[in-house]
């Protein structure tokens, strides 16, 4: 709220210009949080921040904590970088973004080490690697460098759930099929194994959840036909 | 010299950074539309990878890891620095990218002009700084060692970045469903090749 209200105090001229106050969460911002989720997913439409997903995507629970790993990052470093915005020289601009994105990625790693040693363990180098996540940067780039905060900090949050969804959907079916278990709890029943139903031990090699990107893609834009790529 | 060797095979096939870690993913899938650019671009990751992760690892060495700054004092044994791992190595990055660029543009405009934006993007290439960080977990024993994982690493991201570049020329030609068309084909590519690059799995060198 105050920061919506401090970002409305930098740029006076285009609020009269438009109406007298934009409410918070007006159709445009609902907008911002609500197209990265389909129309506009980081991951199968933008093609950003492919690396970690296909890697963590074994079980549930990393994807879940990698997801809000990878939220928390993004909409802290899209709000700095979206108030540092006027200061940053253009030549220098990617340096100052790893950095404030280093700086946000560090502390997401201490405190994991901290309260979630054995995820992070799990996550190894993923953590680490969401620096180079090229959604973290893509955003920055093409969003919080020409925008003010509060819509920043809606489109990291956006971007973030539309990136985790996919994330969380890849790591659903691996860890049903692959293991038959759901944040490592048993789902299908002893019968079913009984009666002769096997794990497809398949789904948890790594290959795998490239192939299940490329399913949900072609499901998606059978969906949404306005998505189809033309040759 | 047979572990360096080693070590280079391993590094290109074994842990082959798209097959085995999908990393440097996002330009794998956006720069190889034509066999051209890719080679471009796998050569100026070659490049970066094979000149950070050396740096890195002397970063590392003498500056990072728990108690390497006992060159300096024996005060200072207690210290780690690890926590500054990624910032450092990032910036490290970063700025050779830059300086690879100023290089190139004064040397080679013709090179410049060829590889284009996809020099300033290798920065934020995942390979570049997961080679760094796996050669952090590694714990290699000299320079030499990280400088040979490091060109290794490079030269499997081109190889595979060629390999599907090539095939992706090719099947402009063949008749895809309409929604799996570019981007969902070729990850289902990318898989079935994983798949294959799983063979050489369990291979101890």
């Amino acid at each position: 709220m105050k920061k919506n209200n401090a970002n409305k105090k930098e740029t006076p001229t285009v609020l009269f210009v438009n109406k007298e106050k934009e409410p918070l969460f007006s159709k445009k911002n609902r907008k911002l949080l609500s197209d990265p989720l389909d129309d506009n997913n980081p991951i199968t439409v933008q093609v950003l921040g492919i690396c970690s997903a296909l890697a963590i995507t074994v079980q549930l629970k990393p994807a879940l904590v990698m997801s809000i790993s990878v939220m928390a990052v993004m909409a802290a470093s899209n709000v700095i970088i979206s108030l540092l915005r006027n200061l940053i020289p253009n030549r220098i601009r990617i340096i100052v973004q790893l950095v404030v994105v280093a700086s946000m990625v560090i502390l997401v790693d201490q405190v994991l080490r901290a309260f979630a040693y054995d995820v992070s363990k799990e996550l190894s180098i993923f953590i680490g690697l969401i620096i180079t996540n090229c959604i973290v940067m893509g955003r920055l780039e093409a969003f919080a460098l020409g925008n003010g905060v509060w819509k920043s900090f809606l489109d990291g949050i956006g971007n973030a759930a539309g990136y985790g969804f996919i994330l969380i959907l890849v790591a659903f079916f691996r860890e049903l099929l692959g293991s038959g278990k759901l944040f490592g709890y048993q789902v299908i029943p002893d019968a079913i194994y009984e009666m002769g139903y096997v794990n497809n031990g398949l789904m948890l090699l790594s290959p795998m959840a490239l192939i299940t990107v490329g399913l949900i893609i072609w499901v998606q834009r059978y969906r949404n036909r306005t998505l189809i790529e033309k040759n | 010299m047979e572990a360096y060797l080693n070590l280079f095979v391993k590094s290109i096939f074994i842990e082959n950074m798209i097959f085995a870690y999908f990393l440097g993913m996002c330009s794998y899938l956006a720069v190889s539309k034509t066999v051209k650019t890719a080679v471009g671009l796998g050569l100026a990751v070659i490049f970066v990878l094979a000149i950070t992760v050396p740096i890195n690892f002397l970063l590392d060495t003498y500056l990072l890891r728990p108690g390497a700054l006992t060159w300096l004092s024996n005060s200072y044994a207690e210290l780690d620095l690890s926590f500054l791992s990624f910032i450092m190595f990032i910036a490290v990055i970063a700025s050779m990218v830059q300086l690879v660029e100023m290089v190139v543009e004064k040397f080679a405009p013709a090179l410049y002009g060829a590889l284009g934006i996809f020099l300033p993007l290798i920065a934020v290439n995942c390979a570049i700084l997961g080679g760094s960080l796996f050669m952090q977990q590694k714990d290699f024993s000299g320079v030499a060692e990280s400088a040979v994982y490091g060109l290794g690493s490079g030269i499997g991201w081109l190889l595979a970045i060629l390999a599907i570049a090539a095939i992706r020329e090719k099947i402009t030609y063949s008749n895809v469903p309409a929604p799996l068309r570019g981007l969902g084909i070729t990850f289902i590519i990318t898989g079935l090749m994983a798949l294959g690059f799983m063979s050489f799995m369990g291979i101890k060198l």
